[in-house]
């Protein structure tokens, strides 16, 4: 199973009028890996996501997610996918539970089994006991955490996260970094993360994809990119090296 | 449709809890209730130890009171009614960022615009039936008068005009909340268009039918077939303007002494009960008769609506940024 290829794109290019966003991306993700992307801001990283989602259109080219068409066929895509967008938005006149059973009804997911795994994933970001509380009072670190309870609840096979570990405390942080690792090694979860923070994506990713100005200019495992870009024998090197090297090359 | 029930059902929790609905049917209630007690004791009054005539329940929705009839009222508000509950639903998904999430699980787009649309309309059909039936029961009180089956039938038309009238409007102001990211701007656009239906046309019309058949200010030697097209040029000009259609509409429904849509004078209580004696009203297919352009129009124009807004969603690049 390993190595079934869960995301497959070929030639992806989405143009903004003249502005290419993404250049023919070429990329596979592999069932149960962690994907870390990586790029500048502005790079596409976003917009590749919303292709993988079918929330935009490709200009042209050709991509598949668990198997299907996420622009011809949509709904079987997202019924399978989570995705926790940048900057995720919540209806703030109600609390965590009523947001989490909205996500559970609109998933089709009957209340009574809803209710179980709502009170469990929020256990598992830690918000149990908030969860009567408006969600306009979370603090930025407890909406990112809700977040992420959310995408669990529909118990997806793949998910998106852009950007998971923005304003979590350092805590938060890591306890998010060993849920996405966890997710990955223990559900065969596939994970496909985008993220500034090149320690964090050192730390639980396997392969990451470094694009810039809509280009994937490197993608495989980390080890190996090290190798290619700061020499064979390098012993101890660092995510945000191999990254400037290709910036600057850029 | 999947997701639309669900999304309904969310779209009308949202507005029985909400201030604005509170504020919009409390205004209503309010307005409703002084019209027809000010008419039904009007009646009362005037019409002790006289032969009722027939029709006279529907005198509580067509009579002025002091100011303005219920009819006219809910012709000028009833806009106001739909922009209310349409303006931000879609834009303030967008700017609370939960308009993609909403997107990103397996449910039709459509469905989201379609169960928006549909809560607002039931929303406006339980405030509007609960009104009717609310001055109904203060009249069969203050003048005695149960309505009889005609009346019923009347009064069921003329509340099919209405939630087709202000769906319209929810439909502008839905269209204006899928078109513009802020949601000051859009219901600033949607009371835009309202002013401009409810004002402007009119007085357009006046000033076209002036230009294109000039009658002059004095009433004497005035030439009679100018006369009948400068009537015929402000008609056709101001049905444009759904306001005219639907008043004129649920007038002519609602007062079956009434031969035409178009009517000269407003009459109160006392002037109807004397004219009544003179005609015989018009029957309910009649009427019917001469209102189905009207309500043929409203349909398509609230399809036409709500269309557009259909396409322009459909199209629509979702982004959170
Ligand atoms: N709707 C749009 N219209 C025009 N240009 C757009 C649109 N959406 C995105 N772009 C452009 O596409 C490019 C890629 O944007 P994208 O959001 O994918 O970047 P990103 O890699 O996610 O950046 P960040 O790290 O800042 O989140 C940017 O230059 C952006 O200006
Ligand atoms: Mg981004």
């Amino acid at each position: 199973m390993e190595n079934q290829a869960i995301i497959e794109a070929e030639g992806l290019t989405k143009k903004y009028g003249h502005q290419i966003a993404v250049k023919n991306l070429n990329l596979q993700i592999r069932e149960g890996e962690v994907f870390g992307f990586l790029g500048p801001n502005g790079a596409g990283k976003t917009t590749t996501l919303l292709m993988f989602l079918g929330l935009t259109e490709p200009t042209s080219g050709k991509v598949r997610v668990i198997g299907f068409d996420p622009t011809r066929d949509p709904f079987h895509v997202k019924e399978k996918i989570g995705y926790l967008p940048e900057n995720v938005g919540f209806y703030d006149d109600m609390d965590a539970r009523q947001n989490l059973q909205y996500i559970a009804r609109l998933n089709r997911i009957p209340d009574k089994i809803s209710s179980g795994r709502i009170d469990e994933s929020l256990k598992v970001v830690d918000l149990l006991e908030e969860v009567g509380k408006k969600v306009g009072t979370y603090s930025k670190g407890m909406r990112q955490r809700l977040g992420i309870a959310e995408v669990l609840i529909k118990e997806p096979q793949l998910i998106f996260l852009d950007e998971p570990t923005i304003g979590l405390d350092p805590d938060g942080t890591n306890r998010m970094l060993d849920l996405i690792h966890s997710l990955s090694r223990e559900k065969n979860i596939t994970i496909f993360l985008s993220s500034h923070l090149l320690d964090q994506v050192q730390r639980i990713c396997d392969r990451v994809g470094i694009m810039i100005k809509g280009d994937l200019v490197a993608m495989g495992p980390i080890e190996e990119l090290a190798k290619k870009k700061l020499g064979v024998d390098k012993e101890h090197y660092t995510l945000e090296e191999i990254y400037m090297k290709y910036f600057k090359e850029a | 449709m999947r997701g639309i029930f669900t999304i309904f059902r969310k779209e009308m929790e949202d507005h029985f809890s909400s201030i604005r609905f509170l504020l919009i049917s409390a205004l209503i209630v309010m307005v409703g209730v002084i019209i027809a007690s000010m008419v039904g004791m009007g009646i009362q009054e005037e019409s002790k130890g006289m032969a009722k005539p027939t029709f006279l329940f529907l005198w509580l929705f067509t009579s002025t009171g002091k100011l303005f009839s219920f009819v006219q009222f809910i012709g000028f508000f009833g806009p106001l009614i739909g922009i209310f509950l349409g303006f931000d639903s879609i834009n303030r998904e967008r700017v609370s960022r939960t308009l993609s999430k909403l997107l990103s699980q397996p449910i039709y787009r459509d469905a989201v615009i379609n169960a928006k649309f549909l809560a607002g309309a039931a929303v406006i059909a339980i405030v509007l039936v609960a009104i009717v039936l609310i001055i109904s029961g203060l009249g069969i009180r203050l003048i005695g008068v149960v309505p009889g089956s005609e009346e019923v039938l009347r009064l069921a038309i003329y509340l099919i005009a209405s939630i087709l009238y202000i769906s319209f409007w929810l439909g502008i102001s839905i269209l204006f909340s899928v078109i513009f990211r802020s949601t000051a701007t859009s219901a600033l656009a949607s009371l835009a268009v309202w002013i401009f239906f409810s004002f402007f046309i009119s007085l357009g019309a006046g000033f076209l039918a002036d230009a294109m058949a000039p009658i002059g200010q004095s009433g004497a030697g005035m030439d009679p077939t100018l006369v009948v097209k400068h009537e015929q040029v402000q008609r056709t000009i101001s049905l444009l303007s759904p306001m005219t259609l639907y008043s004129d509409a649920t007038t002519t429904i609602l007062d079956p002494m009434r031969k035409t849509t178009q009517a000269l004078v407003l009459m109160g209580p006392l002037e109807r009960l004397s004219l009544s004696r003179f005609q015989s009203p018009l029957p309910l297919l009649q009427s019917l008769f001469i209102v189905t352009p009207h309500l043929v129009s409203l349909v398509a124009i609230t399809f036409l609506c709500f269309g557009i807004c259909y396409l322009v969603f459909m199209r629509q690049e979702i982004r959170t940024v």
